[in-house]
C-alpha cells in the first residue's frame, strides 16, 4: 500500500542532494530578508507564523507517518495564553511567547499521550476530536473573550528594552524565530532520533522488532510538533495583536494540512512553500469571498488525486534532489 | 422522587426528550459513516456535507416542483445518493490502494466544496423550511411540551436505523457485504460484482446522511455550514461506538444524545465539550471503542 | 486698459481661486457581514447605502473624488482587524464604516486608534464603544444596546411585563445588551430570574428554550440578532411559548427580520429603531432609490447609518480641505459640526463618539393591520434624542473628563 509520499523514494538521488537543501535554505532566507522592502511586512509576518505552524505539522506527517488533524489545538491554545499573557499579566514579549508554547507542549504531551494508542485514521480522527473539544472549551472559557477573542494585545518591549510597535523591528524578530524553528526542525530529521522515526513510518512492526520503543518516539515526536505549532501561534498572537476562536477552530487544522499537502508532505521546504501560496492566494482571493473554501477543497481533491508530492516534492522528484 | 435532590423532574424529563432528538441526529450520521466505513474503509469527511446537501434538496425540491416534506424524505436521499455514486466513481475508487489518510483528505476537500458551493448561491443566513401540515403543532406531556414534529423524528430514524441494522446483519445481502468487506477478492470469485457493491454502498451511507438531513430541514437552520458543525461530534460518537460497529453506531448515537441532553440539564456549559471527555476515557479504557473490533 | 486688464487679472484669480477650490479625495471602505448572519441587516445594502450616500455628496460637490470598496469580516475579529490594517496601511483608506458584530467593531477601533484613521460604527451596538472602550478615532452612529435596553426593556416592564429571563448571544453585544436590560428592568421594578448563553449562530434553541419555558417568566428577553433571533422566535413558536402565555421581546430586531419571520409569526413584538423606512415621504423616497440595488429587500436603520455617517464625513472633509491624514482631527471636526441629513435630520456629535439622535418605539403590526409589502410597524412612541442614549457621564469614556 503505497505510503505518504517520501520524493527519494523513486530514482537515484543526484549529486546535487547535500547541497539542496543549503542551497535550497539560502534563496529562502534571502526572500525572507529582501520582503519586507518589497510587501506589506505584516502579512510577510503572518506567513512566517504559519510556515512554521505547517513545518511543525510536517514532522509529524511526513517524517513519523501520522496525520494529526487537530493541529489548531496547540497553535491556537498558544496563542491565547501569549495574547493573554502579555495583555493581563504585562509580561514581555519573550516571556509571553514562552508562556505560550509551554502551553502547547502540555496540550500536546496530554492529546499525545491518548492519541498514540490508535493507528492512522483513527490516530486523525482522534486528534480532531480532541481539538474541537478544546476549542468549544475556548469558546466558554472567560479569559478567551469568546466570540470576541483577546484584543488590544500589546506588542511590548522585547526584553524589556526593544519596542516592538515599529513592524520592522517586529520583522526582524519573527524572522529569528522562524529561522530557528525551522532550524530546529532540521536538526530533528537529521538526527539518529530522526532516523528512528522514519523508520517507524516506514514499517513500525519491524522497528519494535528491533527493540525500538515506537510509542515513546512517537510521542516525543508528536510532543515537539505540538510545542513548535505553539511557538507559531505564540508569535502570531504577538504580531496581530489578537487572539481569536479562529485559531482554534477545525478549518484552521484543515488549512496547515492543505499547506503542507500542496507544499509537499516530506519534505522541508514543502510547508514553507504551501503557507505561502495558501495565504497568497486567500489574500488574492479575498474580495470574491466566498469562492476561497471552494479553490481550497479543489485544490485539495487535486492535490490528492494528482500531484500527491506537492510543489516543492515534484521539483526535487524532477531534480532527483532532496528538499 | 428528584425534588429530594433539589432537581425539577419537568426540567430533567425535558431535556432528555431533546437528548433522544438530537441523539437520533447522531445515530443517523454515525450509521451511514460506519456503513461506509466498514466496507470501503474510508472515513467520509464529506458525509456533514452530504447531509447538508440533503436540507438544501428538501428546499429546492419544495421550491421547483411544490412537492412537499414527504416525498422529499424519499426524492432528496436518492437524488443526493447519486452523487455519491458519481464521487465514488470519479475520485474514491483510485484511492482504496493508498494510504487511508489519502481518502479522509479527498473526502474533506469535497466538504469544502460543497459548502463553498452552497454558500455562494444560497448565502450563510439560512433557508427557510416549515414543518409539515401534518406534524405541526404538539402534545402537553405533562412535563414538557413535546412538538409533533420532534416525536416524528425520534421515531422515523428509530425505524431506519434499525431497518438499516437488520438489512446488513439479518439478511443474504448484508451478509454479501460483510464479506465482500473481510476479503474481497474471495467475494468476487464467487462470482459477486464487488466494485458495483462498493459504489452502491457509498450512496447507500450517503443517502443516510441526507435523509438525516431532510429530517433536520424544519428543524434545524438550513444553512451551508449546518453539517461541518455536526460532522465533528459523530465522529466522536463514532470513535466511541467502535468503527465498522453498525449496532455500536446506533446505540451510541442515541445514547450519547441523552447523555448531551442531561449535561445541558446539570452544567450547561459542558454540554458541548461532553461527549468529547466520553470519548477520551474511552480511548483511554478500551481503545477500539465500546462495540469495536480489533482495528 | 491697464485697470480692465487689472480687474480681468484680478476676476481670472478670483474664478480660478472658486473653481480650484482644493480637489478632495476620499477612499472609504464599507466593512461588513456580507454572508453570514448580519448580512441582511448590514451587508451588500450597507454598500448600496454608501454608493447613493456619494452620489449625493459628489453631485453638489463635483470637487469631491470618492473612492469606494467594499470587505466581508464574516464576523471574525480577526480577520475584521486584518483587513482594517490593510485598508489603512496598503490601500490608504481613509474612512471604515458599518461593520455589523461588536467583537470586530471593537477590534477595528483599535485599529483606527493605532492607525490614526476614522471608523464610524453603523452595524454593531455595544455600548462600550462609547463608554469605556473609546477612543478619539471612532464615532458610532445609528444605535447602541443602552437606548435598545432603555426602549424596550423600560416600555414593556410597565405593560406588565415584569419578570424576565434572558436568551443571549455569547459575545460582547449580547453581554452588553443583556447587561444594559437587566439594568433598565430592574430601574423599571422588574425582576430578572434567570438567563443562559448561546454561541453565535446557533441551529438549535429547543434546550435553550425549554429552560426559559420552566423558568416562568413573563418574559423572554432575546438578547441576540440576526439569523439567531430570527431562530429563537420560529423554535420558540415551535415550542408553544407564546401560546402558553409567556411573550418574547426581540431586544434588536430590524425590518428585515420582520420581513423573514412573517408577520403572521412576528406580530406584537415590541422593538425599539432609530430609523423606520416608512416613518416620511423622504425615507420613503429614499427607500425607493435604495431598492433598486437590493430588489425585494427591505432597507434597515443600519443602512441609514452608513448613508448619514459618510454624508457628515464628506462634509468635514470639505471642511478640512481634503486634509484627511489626521483621523483625531477629522473626528473633531465631525464632532464640532451639528449634522443634518435627510434620513436622520438634525442631530450631534458628542464627546464620546456617540451620535444623538430620536428613537422610536415600534409594535409589529397584525397581519390584517399591514396595508401594503413592507407594512411592519405601528408608532408608539417617539424617545427625544437627549432621553434615548446613556448620560454622557455614565459611559465612563475616558475621553469624557470629570
Amino acid at each position: 500500500m503505497e505510503r505518504v509520499a517520501d520524493p527519494l523514494a523513486v530514482g537515484k538521488p543526484s549529486a546535487l542532494r547535500t547541497q539542496s537543501e543549503t542551497i535550497g535554505f539560502l534563496i529562502m532566507v534571502a526572500a525572507l530578508v529582501i520582503g519586507p522592502f518589497v510587501t506589506y511586512p505584516l502579512f510577510l509576518m503572518q506567513a512566517m507564523c504559519f510556515a512554521l505552524f505547517a513545518c511543525a505539522f510536517n514532522l509529524l506527517i511526513g517524517y513519523v507517518g501520522l496525520l494529526s488533524f487537530g493541529h489548531a489545538l496547540y497553535f491556537g491554545w498558544a496563542s491565547y495564553l501569549s495574547a493573554y499573557a502579555a495583555k493581563a499579566w504585562g509580561l514581555t514579549p519573550e516571556l509571553a511567547i514562552l508562556t505560550g508554547t509551554v502551553t502547547a507542549a502540555v496540550c500536546g504531551l496530554v492529546a499525545g499521550s491518548l492519541a498514540i494508542r490508535r493507528q492512522g485514521i483513527y490516530f486523525a480522527m482522534i486528534t480532531l476530536a480532541l481539538a474541537q473539544m478544546m476549542y468549544f472549551f475556548a469558546l466558554q472559557a472567560k479569559f478567551t473573550g469568546g466570540e470576541d477573542g483577546i484584543q488590544a494585545v500589546p506588542r511590548g518591549h522585547l526584553f524589556g528594552l526593544i519596542d516592538l510597535r515599529n513592524d520592522m523591528v517586529m520583522y526582524v524578530v519573527v524572522l529569528v524565530i522562524f529561522l530557528a524553528g525551522f532550524g530546529f526542525i532540521h536538526r530533528i530529521i537529521h538526527s539518529p532520533f530522526g532516523e528512528v522515526l522514519k523508520a517507524i513510518r516506514e514499517n513500525e512492526s519491524r522497528a519494535i522488532s528491533l527493540g525500538y520503543k515506537t510509542d515513546r518516539y512517537k510521542l516525543v515526536a508528536f510532543v515537539l510538533s505540538a510545542t513548535l505549532a505553539g511557538v507559531a501561534g505564540a508569535t502570531k498572537a504577538i504580531v496581530l495583536q489578537l487572539a481569536s476562536l479562529t485559531d482554534v477552530n477545525w478549518p484552521m487544522s484543515g488549512e496547515v494540512v492543505l499547506m503542507t499537502l500542496v507544499g509537499g508532505l516530506g519534505t522541508i521546504f514543502g510547508p514553507v512553500v504551501g503557507a505561502f501560496v495558501i495565504l497568497v492566494m486567500q489574500f488574492k482571493l479575498a474580495p470574491i469571498g466566498e469562492w476561497v473554501l471552494v479553490i481550497q477543497g479543489v485544490i485539495f481533491v487535486t492535490c490528492v488525486l494528482l500531484f500527491r508530492r506537492g510543489v516543492v516534492g515534484e521539483i526535487a522528484n524532477k531534480l532527483r534532489i532532496r528538499l | 422522587m428528584f425534588e429530594m435532590f433539589g432537581i425539577s423532574s419537568q426540567a430533567l424529563f425535558g431535556q432528555l426528550l431533546i437528548g433522544l432528538i438530537n441523539g437520533s441526529f447522531y445515530a443517523l450520521l454515525s450509521l451511514g459513516l460506519a456503513v461506509i466505513f466498514g466496507m470501503l474503509n474510508i472515513i467520509n469527511f464529506s458525509h456533514g456535507a452530504q447531509y447538508m446537501m440533503g436540507a438544501f434538496a428538501a428546499y429546492l425540491i419544495l421550491q421547483y416542483s411544490g412537492l412537499g416534506y414527504w416525498p422529499a424524505l424519499i426524492i432528496a436521499p436518492i437524488l443526493v445518493g447519486i452523487t455519491g455514486v458519481i464521487v465514488e466513481r470519479l475520485f474514491l475508487q483510485w484511492l482504496y490502494k493508498l494510504d487511508h489518510l489519502y481518502g479522509l483528505l479527498l473526502t474533506f476537500g469535497l466538504a469544502l466544496i460543497f459548502e463553498g458551493v452552497a454558500r455562494n448561491y444560497f448565502g450563510s443566513a439560512g433557508l427557510p423550511y416549515t414543518v409539515p401540515e401534518s406534524l405541526q403543532g404538539g402534545r402537553n406531556l405533562g412535563f414538557m411540551f413535546l412538538p409533533n414534529y420532534r416525536a416524528w423524528v425520534i421515531g422515523g430514524s428509530l425505524v431506519v436505523c434499525f431497518g438499516t441494522w437488520f438489512v446488513i446483519e439479518r439478511t443474504r445481502l448484508g451478509a454479501y457485504l460483510r464479506a465482500a468487506t473481510e476479503n474481497p477478492t474471495l467475494v468476487r470469485a464467487f462470482g459477486i460484482n464487488v466494485p458495483r457493491m462498493i459504489t452502491l454502498t457509498y450512496g447507500f451511507g450517503v443517502a443516510l446522511a441526507a435523509f438525516a438531513g431532510v429530517m433536520a430541514a424544519p428543524i434545524y437552520n438550513v444553512s451551508p455550514q449546518m453539517g461541518s458543525e455536526l460532522i465533528i461530534v459523530v465522529f466522536a460518537v463514532v470513535v466511541i461506538g467502535g468503527m465498522g460497529s453498525i449496532l455500536g453506531a446506533i446505540i451510541t448515537g442515541f445514547g450519547l444524545g441523552v447523555i448531551e441532553g442531561l449535561t445541558k440539564y446539570f452544567f450547561p456549559e459542558a454540554s458541548n465539550t461532553v461527549i468529547f471527555v466520553i470519548m477520551a476515557i474511552v480511548l483511554l479504557v478500551r481503545p477500539a471503542g465500546l462495540f469495536g473490533r480489533r482495528a | 486698459m491697464r485697470k480692465t486688464l487689472g480687474l480681468a487679472a484680478l476676476a481670472a484669480v478670483l474664478a480660478c481661486g472658486g473653481a480650484s477650490a482644493q480637489q478632495v479625495n476620499v477612499k472609504i471602505g464599507v466593512l461588513s457581514d456580507m454572508s453570514s448572519l448580519y448580512a441582511d441587516i448590514g451587508g451588500p445594502g450597507s454598500v448600496a447605502a454608501a454608493k447613493m450616500a456619494i452620489a449625493d455628496f459628489t453631485k453638489d460637490h463635483p470637487d469631491v473624488k470618492v473612492e469606494l470598496i467594499s470587505g466581508d469580516h464574516q464576523n471574525k475579529p480577526d480577520i475584521g482587524s486584518q483587513i482594517a490594517n490593510q485598508w489603512y496601511d496598503v490601500d490608504k483608506v481613509d474612512l471604515i464604516i458599518d461593520v455589523p458584530n461588536s467583537g470586530v467593531a471593537l477590534a477595528v477601533s483599535q485599529v483606527a486608534n493605532q492607525k490614526n484613521k476614522v471608523f464610524i460604527v453603523s452595524g454593531a451596538a455595544a455600548s462600550d464603544i462609547t463608554g469605556p472602550k473609546c477612543n478619539a478615532n471612532t464615532i458610532h452612529w445609528t444605535y447602541d444596546t443602552w437606548m435598545l435596553a432603555n426602549g424596550t426593556g423600560t416600555a414593556i416592564v410597565k405593560t406588565a411585563g415584569d419578570s424576565w429571563f434572558f436568551l443571549t448571544a455569547d459575545y460582547a453585544f449580547g453581554h452588553a445588551l443583556e447587561r444594559d436590560t437587566m439594568a433598565a428592568v430592574e430601574k423599571a421594578g422588574g425582576k430578572v430570574l434567570g438567563k443562559v448563553r448561546h454561541p453565535l449562530n446557533t441551529n438549535d434553541f429547543s434546550s435553550f428554550l425549554l429552560q426559559a419555558q420552566s423558568s416562568k417568566a413573563k418574559v423572554i428577553g432575546l438578547a441576540n440578532a440576526g439569523g439567531d433571533t430570527i431562530n429563537s422566535i420560529k423554535q420558540a413558536a415551535e415550542f408553544g411559548i407564546v401560546k402558553g402565555g409567556q411573550s418574547l421581546a426581540g431586544l434588536l430586531v430590524f425590518a428585515s427580520d420582520v420581513a423573514a419571520l412573517g408577520l403572521p409569526t412576528a406580530q406584537g413584538l415590541v422593538l425599539t429603531e432609530t430609523w423606520y423606512w416608512d416613518m416620511n415621504d423622504t425615507n420613503r423616497a429614499w427607500t425607493k432609490r435604495w431598492q433598486q440595488e437590493r430588489q425585494g429587500k427591505w432597507p434597515t436603520m443600519i443602512h441609514a447609518g452608513v448613508y448619514a455617517g459618510i454624508t457628515h464625513y464628506l462634509k468635514a472633509a470639505v471642511a478640512l480641505k481634503g486634509n484627511l491624514s489626521d483621523g483625531k482631527a477629522v473626528v473633531a471636526q465631525m464632532k464640532s459640526m451639528p449634522t443634518d441629513d435627510p434620513l436622520f435630520g438634525k442631530g450631534t456629535i458628542r464627546p464620546d463618539g456617540r451620535k444623538v439622535h430620536p428613537a422610536y418605539l415600534l409594535e409589529v403590526k397584525k397581519p390584517a393591520d399591514s396595508k401594503y409589502p413592507g407594512d411592519f410597524y405601528n408608532i408608539r412612541a417617539t424617545i427625544p434624542a437627549d432621553e434615548a442614549f446613556r448620560p454622557l457621564k455614565e459611559g465612563n469614556c475616558p475621553l469624557v473628563s470629570g
